[in-house]
């Protein structure tokens, strides 16, 4: 007879996977960690490539003139920015169309679900200016962007002067085979989201915007520039975008041997390059690089202009310029002549980049990972889960015969021991209707809750989303009233809630392995040691510690340590706070899912499990 | 070994050219004249083909076109080059140079020129129309300039470029021809009597591979590069931000510019084309299959077009010394200076008199008209009065 339909053998092999089923769920835990922190070990990873064939090698003969030219036009633009208050809209549009481009505006304005107090703002009204140039002899199905954000406050006026200087260098060209487009947007990510939303012609989010007057055809690629200051010692590269989406890998290929050939210093996460990867600092560096990488891309949230374009296939990227203490320093005409390269190189592209990776972690620019090495962190993570259901699945086989061989000191009716549908769905809605009430209650309950408490408008839907967190907490005394349920229906609870988790966890890691893999680190184990006979008091305490809401602290704190920028508690709860409203800005503004996600999905799971241990 | 139909055509032109003889001039002009007709093919044609496009396959397109360049330059007339294209890189957008195409760095050497004429352009060039092009196998609508009309005294020049593999040639990014579908069409090219001899040059990766199932005679191969290796290109140009050209033909093209129509250089030089040294690819080429040395195949019989003219600044003594030459009539005859003859006679176009110089007799009819009337009166009014008249 087969293995698994002799009942001997599969008696024995139960046994087995009964016996083992913790060690080896401890040791799948440890392997996954361990894999995790191997990923950055340099001969684990690969050196970056260019994939493209039409982007070939950096040859190409930059010959970008006038940085000093550009400088002065950035001071120009800060002195009537510093006028005007807003942005400069009649001199941005003089100053382009004096260059040559076709210049458009677009106004937009938004009001925000309640204020946001990190940039100061909520009824939110602004004009995008962008100036098209022409590909001379190209047809008008492609373009590049290169944009840069009008901040209200003094700094990245180089941006926008280099910008305007490269636009007038561009214009004198003729290999330009697509059309460049000069984008100047105001309110950072929400003038963004206007304009890209106005571009591709849809309407996601719920702005009010005009629409745009002129056209370039489809993006294939994008850049964003952040400079702030005339001269520069490195420029870092930001690449995580919305919801965890990364560019193609080449783009960032791209400006890493750029910068090489220009010999400016550049940098990911705003550490440096170094020769020395496989020594131990070397690797902890590479370490606290990718742990950044996972920790931005976990939280869903676009960290620099290009963030949302990514949504639109488009591959783009934020360069960022910084001014530090070093000998060494880069003039504008060096990252002019930079930028010039990479959008010559850009220019020779056929077809969208696509020959590299979309999935990959960057422990240093030179090195990466790509999804096939780093998947299977995560995959040791949710084996953990299926191991627990199969042995839930063979528990609950093996209840019936117990039942019936044993001699009746326990005279169960037989129907008990299968419990009702009902009685299993009744924690499973109730919790998420909790969820439900913390997804949507914070926002449309502010004005209730400023009325009756002296708080602001944040602090007041902050704080009811944690108020609305933590009396779930007090749920099992609740919802254990409504059932009448045996004994040992818990374990079917656990199984749904244990298969339930796994799915959840696994379609998340597809989308945004950081996400993914930061929730399974401190879910998993809950989900599999909980039962109803641990001893209470503390498991509820470990619970609650690496319940999502504590995740989240706990990763405030280690996004802060590992920016070696580490706070005190309070300043840490405070920023625990205001992350929290972000996060829900982020999915009113943006179209963040993170915060649905752990709202909706994740904290009704944490619940259905917290509903076990309190079984009764 | 020279063949009995050149062995009898020569003796026929020498029995024109001299007139006295012994038997040693006979044969000193024997191996002169021979030179004349060493290789028996009277027309020349060139089938030049760039299999890939977009911009960055610029090489390729550079390729063909100097290997063009040296071949109209050389003697063989558009007419006779069917030249395949697969992309436009003069007009391409992102050329900074428009309508050039360089092969040299720093611009030196424009191969696009002025009179480029480009037969299959574009998405024409496809498997199918290259073989059909070797094979005739055309529709009727096909215009001249697209068709191969080579007959069995052509010597045909083939270059092939592009992207390849063991055994295969990239076309367009879409479709690939195969070593044995090439073998195929040479065989079908040699029983259509469509040629006299082939010289085909393959610069691709791995392009030795291409030549190795020839099995038709009077087929001679070049290749860029072994099996296993890959044919590496030249240099780029920062300026355009492409390579210009492949290596092998960049050195081809240098060899053949010292080449002119009347060089006695023979195909032993061409093999030594770029060595390994500059190459990085060792070049491989295929003789077995043709009939005569290599070393007696001038480089001009494939790559430039006949001539039965030796241009040449020596004298040749035509003539036995010491037999003086018998001349045509006696006294030297006076030129007259030539004119051309009169294209347009307004003459007699406008029917003039022509003006006439010598007296010339009455008319025989006018005579004779008098003499009856004379006749007529003398009989009338009586022979009395013909005293009156003498």
């Amino acid at each position: 007879m087969g293995l698994l339909s002799d009942p001997n053998r599969r008696r024995a092999l139960t046994n087995l996977l009964t016996r083992l089923n913790t060690p080896i769920c401890v040791l799948c835990y440890l392997a996954g960690v361990a894999w995790f922190m191997g990923l950055a070990f340099e001969p684990f990873t690969l050196r970056t490539y260019m994939s493209e064939n039409a982007m070939g090698s950096t040859m190409v003969e930059e010959r970008f003139p006038a940085g000093e030219r550009a400088l002065v036009t950035a001071r120009e633009f800060g002195a009537h920015k510093r006028k005007s208050g807003a942005m400069p809209v009649d001199w941005l549009v003089k100053t382009m169309q004096s260059r040559g481009l076709e210049v458009y505006t677009q106004s937009f304005s938004r009001r925000l679900p309640f204020p946001d107090e990190n940039k100061e703002r909520y009824m939110v009204r602004g004009t995008n200016v962008y100036g098209i140039l022409r590909a001379p002899r190209a047809p008008r199905t492609e373009a590049l962007v290169l944009s840069a954000p009008c901040s209200p406050d003094n700094s990245n006026n180089q941006a926008v002067g280099l910008l305007l200087g490269l636009a007038q260098y561009f214009r004198s060209q003729i290999y330009w085979a697509k059309d460049i487009i000069f984008l100047v947007n105001e309110h950072d990510l929400i003038g963004m989201q206007a304009w890209l939303e106005a571009y591709h012609h849809t309407n996601i989010t719920g702005m009010d915007w005009a629409p745009l007057h002129g056209r370039g055809g489809s993006i294939q690629a994008a850049l964003s520039l952040e400079l702030s200051s005339d001269v520069v010692t490195s420029l870092d590269l930001v690449l995580e975008g919305l919801n965890g989406q990364l560019p193609n890998l080449d783009l960032a290929n791209l400006f890493y041997t750029f910068c090489q050939k220009q010999d400016i210093l550049c940098t990911i996460q705003e550490k440096l390059q170094r020769s020395d990867w496989d020594s131990v600092s070397g690797y902890s560096q590479a370490v606290q690089t990718m742990a950044l990488m996972v920790l931005k891309q976990a939280s869903g949230r676009p960290w620099g202009d290009h963030g949302l374009f990514l949504r639109y296939h488009i591959e783009s990227a934020t360069i960022r310029g910084i001014n530090s203490f070093r000998q060494y320093k880069t003039d504008t005409t060096t990252v002019g002549r930079l930028l010039e390269g990479m959008f010559r190189k850009l220019n020779n592209l056929l077809e969208r980049l696509h020959q590299s990776y979309f999935f990959y972690l960057l422990p240093s620019l030179s090195r990466f990972v790509s999804i096939g090495y780093y998947m299977p962190a995560f995959g040791f993570l949710a084996v953990i889960l299926l191991l627990r259901a199969l042995d839930l699945w063979v528990q609950l086989g093996a209840l019936p015969s117990v039942t019936e061989d044993g001699v009746g000191s326990r005279a169960l009716p037989l129907q008990s021991s299968s419990p009702s549908l009902v009685s299993i769905l009744t924690p499973v809605v109730i919790s998420h209707l909790t969820g439900a009430a913390l997804y949507t209650l914070p926002v449309l309950s502010q004005e209730l809750a400023v009325q009756h408490f002296p708080v602001s408008e944040t602090e007041a839907v902050v704080l009811t989303a944690i108020a609305i967190y933590t009396a779930g907490l007090a749920l099992p005394h609740n919802t254990h009233r409504y059932s009448s349920i045996a004994k040992q229906g818990w374990r079917v609870l656990k199984l749904v809630a244990v298969l339930y988790l796994a799915v959840l966890l696994s379609c998340t890691a597809l989308i945004n392995f950081s996400l993914g893999f930061i929730l399974a680190l401190t879910l998993v184990p809950v989900a599999a040691f909980v039962t109803p006979h641990v001893p209470k008091v503390l498991s509820a305490v470990v619970m609650v510690l690496l319940a999502p809401g504590c995740t989240l602290l706990y990763c405030v704190f280690a996004f802060q340590e590992l920016q070696e920028a580490p706070v005190s508690l309070i300043d840490g709860w405070m920023l625990f706070l205001s992350v929290i409203s972000q996060g829900m800005l982020d999915h009113a503004l943006y179209g963040s899912l993170v915060y649905p996600l752990l709202a909706l999905f994740i904290y009704p799971c944490w619940l259905i499990l917290w509903n076990i241990l309190f079984w009764k | 070994t020279a063949r009995p139909c050149m062995l009898i055509s020569s003796s026929v032109a020498l029995d024109f050219v001299l007139i006295g003889r012994t038997s040693a001039f006979l044969l000193l002009h024997q191996a002169r004249a021979e030179r004349f007709f060493r290789s028996d093919h009277t027309n020349n044609w060139a089938v030049l083909v760039c299999t890939s496009r977009f911009w960055f396959n610029y090489r390729h397109v550079a390729n063909t076109l100097s290997v063009y360049r040296s071949v109209k330059r050389l003697g063989i007339p558009d007419s006779h080059i069917v030249l395949m294209l697969a992309d436009d890189m003069a007009c391409n957008h992102r050329n900074p140079k428009p309508a050039t195409v360089f092969s040299h760095k720093n611009m030196e050497l424009n191969v696009y020129g002025d009179d480029v004429e480009v037969d299959y352009r574009g998405y024409e060039v496809t498997v199918e129309n290259f073989l059909r092009v070797l094979t005739g196998r055309l529709p009727p609508s096909t215009p001249r300039s697209k068709r191969l009309l080579s007959d069995d005294h052509s010597n045909i020049l083939i270059y092939l470029t592009g992207h390849g593999g063991n055994g295969f040639l990239k076309f367009q990014d879409s479709e690939e021809i195969s070593n044995v579908e090439l073998a195929d069409a040479f065989e079908q090219m040699w029983q259509k009597r469509r040629y006299n001899e082939l010289l085909f040059i393959i610069d691709t990766c791995q392009g030795a591979s291409m030549y190795e199932r020839f099995y038709s005679p009077n087929l001679m191969a070049l290749a860029s590069s072994q099996v296993g290796e890959d044919s590496l290109s030249h240099q780029p140009d920062l300026a355009i931000g492409v390579h210009l050209m492949d290596r092998y033909t960049f050195y081809l093209l240098e060899f053949l510019e010292d080449i002119h129509p009347a060089s006695q250089a023979n195909m032993n030089d061409l093999f030594k084309v770029c060595p390994k040294s500059q190459c990085v690819s060792t070049p491989g080429h295929r003789t077995d299959l043709f009939q005569r040395d290599p070393g007696s195949v001038l480089i001009t019989d494939f790559f430039g077009s006949v001539r039965k003219v030796e241009i040449t600044m020596e004298t040749i003594n035509l003539t036995v010394p010491g037999i003086p030459l018998e001349r045509f009539g006696g006294e030297p005859h006076t030129e007259t200076a030539l004119a051309y003859v009169d294209q347009l006679p307004v003459a007699q176009i406008i029917h003039q008199k022509p003006k006439q110089k010598d007296w010339h007799p009455p008319d025989g009819f006018i005579l004779g008209l008098w003499t009856l009337i004379l006749l007529v009166f003398f009989r009338t009014y009586g022979i009395k009065h013909l005293k009156h008249i003498f």
